[in-house]
């Protein structure tokens, strides 16, 4: 162990130890679970001093103990125990993150186990630990609702979540998002034939690329009216400039020496394009592609608080803040995450497929 | 100076032609609504007429660029700093709450990467909800931030800047984690012989290394930061900043302030950059280093 470890173990048993004696002189309200839980997490951080079974499950199996049995009396008088317990777990899991990051006799397989589970439980603690504070101390909902209310939100709204989601995400900025990128790919191609326009456009494409371009909606919302017409072409206009500059730079990687070498073979300015430049320049696309993703979906949602017909992602979130059903909002904002994330998850996916020579995709040699 | 000019000349040429295009387009656009006029009103017109009486309208429906320029000067030059109507006024509020939240994220980004360099936990159970983080369409949400924290009785310039820091933190925690990590594992070879500790590995090694890679974000970070600043400000009521001008000409169909507020976010941006820029040249410069 190193002394980090042994650092964050001492605190994490000091917690249960904590959490213990606070149950004890409050027996009232604390109850026998929370004297329990102490002692448990106490022994289990505190073991380390005797080194008896270090394994790093018995660490996991603590924590999420814990865990469960902080969630089984989770209510809005939560006894103070509760809160060294909190602690105690968040600690004594994260030791058991850093032992077993730390292993070294571990197989490929169990060790792409541990590097997939490590951010889950992360991302499992954050949530818990929102529930917890939100639902524990009282805050008010209107401020920030747990996820539990979140969760029951979502599942209760889907017909109308489906219909935003429709609205925005499909129709708005999934349409913006291919007149966008595509345009901007061909246009790439027939200013890479043109020197003079490559040292004109690039520099004003990376400043516009700069520019807060979801200014313009409430202009398209002009030209284009209300419906999703206005909010595409402002997608259209955002994805534009990333692409273009993107896709431009990544034409001009390839090497010279690559490129004489297709000369020596004869190859015509389509082989050429296809064969080499295209492959060269796709880490480049696809980088703009991910950027895009988020782009895409921001200016569409934007573009719907400067006027909307009664359906999409920005009108529900305007409106529902109005009338503070926060809880709405946050579902919505949890459809909006989960189309950004996966649409990014998808294009990853297919960059690696593409771009399975690149160094970044190789796998490693132990 | 021949290089300087073949590198300003494609440019300017870019320029020019955006512009002309922009005249045609103001011509054409607003033509429909003028020749309507000029039929009610029964005057005959010639097409030079058409081309001068569409370039002065009110409220266009696409301004032309010197009305823009006309505008912002009278709103920058010929009225007080203090008026409400003055876009150094508006341009001062969100530059304040950009800069902050720059700030506030530069400051985040960097304690970040460092604790994900230095710790495998950190890295491992971070990084991966780092990125899940800007797949967010925070912007979009932005508003929500904004009434929300307004209702719990914090206002003004926090929950704008605290937009510009969640969307400027993100390139600086990428940009300094790969700079932490760059330094050639001689170089690190050598510092081990030493029998540095790890503190002095990261100041007299690792910190300088990344001083290049964090300049580079921090270019990405303010512009990003402005953004964050200006849809910060669209719910606040319309009170003030850029965003606010925004939101206001379009309720009222004020094209032009709509576009004079749009062109001084698009040259704060730039000043913006630019200063970071310069900055980081100087900085690298004494540092030794190419910049």
């Amino acid at each position: 162990m190193t002394g980090f470890q042994r650092t964050i173990a001492s605190l994490g048993g000091a917690a249960g130890l904590a959490a213990m004696v606070l149950a004890i002189t409050d027996l009232g309200t604390s109850g026998i679970g929370l004297i329990l839980g102490g002692i448990l997490l106490a022994g289990v951080g505190l073991r380390h001093r005797t080194g008896v079974m270090p394994q790093a499950r018995l660490d996991l199996a603590a924590s999420l103990g814990g865990m469960v049995l902080l969630l089984s009396m989770l209510d809005g008088d939560m006894p103070a125990a509760s809160w060294p317990l909190l602690i105690a777990c968040w600690l004594v899991g994260w030791l058991a993150v850093e032992k077993s990051l730390a292993a070294r006799d571990m197989s490929p397989t169990m060790s792409s186990i541990v590097s997939l589970a490590v951010p889950v439980f992360f991302g499992a603690w954050i949530i818990f630990v929102w529930e917890m504070l939100t639902v524990g101390l009282q805050v008010p909902t209107v401020l920030l609702p747990p996820p539990s209310m979140i969760a029951v939100r979502f599942a209760e709204s889907t017909s109308i979540l489906w219909a935003d989601f429709q609205q925005t995400v499909i129709k708005a900025a999934l349409s913006g998002y291919i007149i966008g990128c595509g345009s901007a790919f061909i246009i790439a191609i027939l200013i890479d034939r043109v020197p003079f326009l490559q040292r004109g456009l690039l520099p004003v494409g990376n400043f516009i690329s700069a520019l807060p371009i979801v200014g313009i909606a409430p202009i398209m919302v002009m030209w284009f009216g209300f419906d999703w017409q206005s909010k595409a072409a402002v997608v259209v206009v955002m994805t534009f400039f990333p692409m273009l500059v993107n896709t431009v730079a990544g034409l001009q990687a390839t090497q010279a020496m690559e490129r004489d070498l297709l000369r020596t073979y004869a190859s015509s300015y389509f082989q050429l394009l296809l064969k080499l430049r295209l492959p060269t320049a796709a880490p480049f696309i696809f980088n703009a592609l991910k950027i895009n993703s988020t782009l895409a979906l921001i200016g569409a949602i934007v573009a719907e608080f400067f006027g909307t017909p009664i359906v999409g992602l920005g009108f529900r979130i305007s409106t529902e803040v109005g009338r503070m059903n926060v809880d709405m909002v946050w579902a919505e904002i949890v459809v909006a995450a989960l189309a950004g994330s996966l649409s990014y998850g998808l294009l990853s996916l297919l960059e690696k497929q593409v771009t399975f020579w690149h160094p970044s995709n190789r796998r490693k040699i132990q | 100076m021949i290089s300087a000019l073949s590198r300003v000349f494609p440019i300017a040429t870019v320029v020019a032609a955006i512009m002309v295009v922009w005249y045609g387009f103001t011509v054409y656009l607003n033509s429909p609504w003028q020749i309507d006029r000029y039929e009610k009103a029964g005057i005959e017109w010639q097409m030079g007429d058409l081309v001068r009486d569409t370039m002065a309208h009110d409220r266009p429906v696409l301004p032309a660029p010197h009305q823009i320029a006309i505008e912002i000067w009278k709103t920058t030059v010929e009225k007080k700093i203090t008026s409400k109507r003055s876009l150094i006024f508006h341009g001062s509020v969100t530059l304040s709450s950009t800069l902050l939240g720059f700030a506030m994220g530069t400051i985040l980004g960097i304690g970040l990467a460092v604790s994900i360099v230095e710790n495998r936990a950190m890295d491992k159970s971070l990084m991966p909800w780092i990125i899940t983080s800007q797949t967010i369409p925070i912007l979009a949400i932005a508003p929500m931030i904004i009434v929300v924290l307004n209702a719990v009785g914090l206002s003004g310039l926090v929950p704008k800047a605290m937009i510009s820091t969640y969307l400027s933190f993100f390139p600086v925690v990428v940009g300094m984690v790969k700079g932490l990590r760059s330094p050639d594992p001689m170089h690190i070879d050598l510092m081990r012989t030493y029998n540095s500790s790890r503190l002095h590995m990261f100041w007299k090694l690792r910190l300088p290394a990344s001083v290049p890679f964090l300049f580079a974000s921090m270019k990405v970070a303010i512009a990003i930061s402005l953004v964050g600043a200006i849809v910060g400000e669209l719910p606040t009521g319309a009170v003030a900043g850029l965003g606010a001008r925004l939101l206001a000409g379009s309720y009222y169909g004020q094209t032009i302030q709509i576009w004079s507020a749009l062109i001084s976010a698009a040259c704060m941006a730039a000043i913006l950059v630019t200063v970071v820029s310069v900055i980081s040249h100087v900085t690298l410069k004494r540092m030794g280093l190419r910049a």
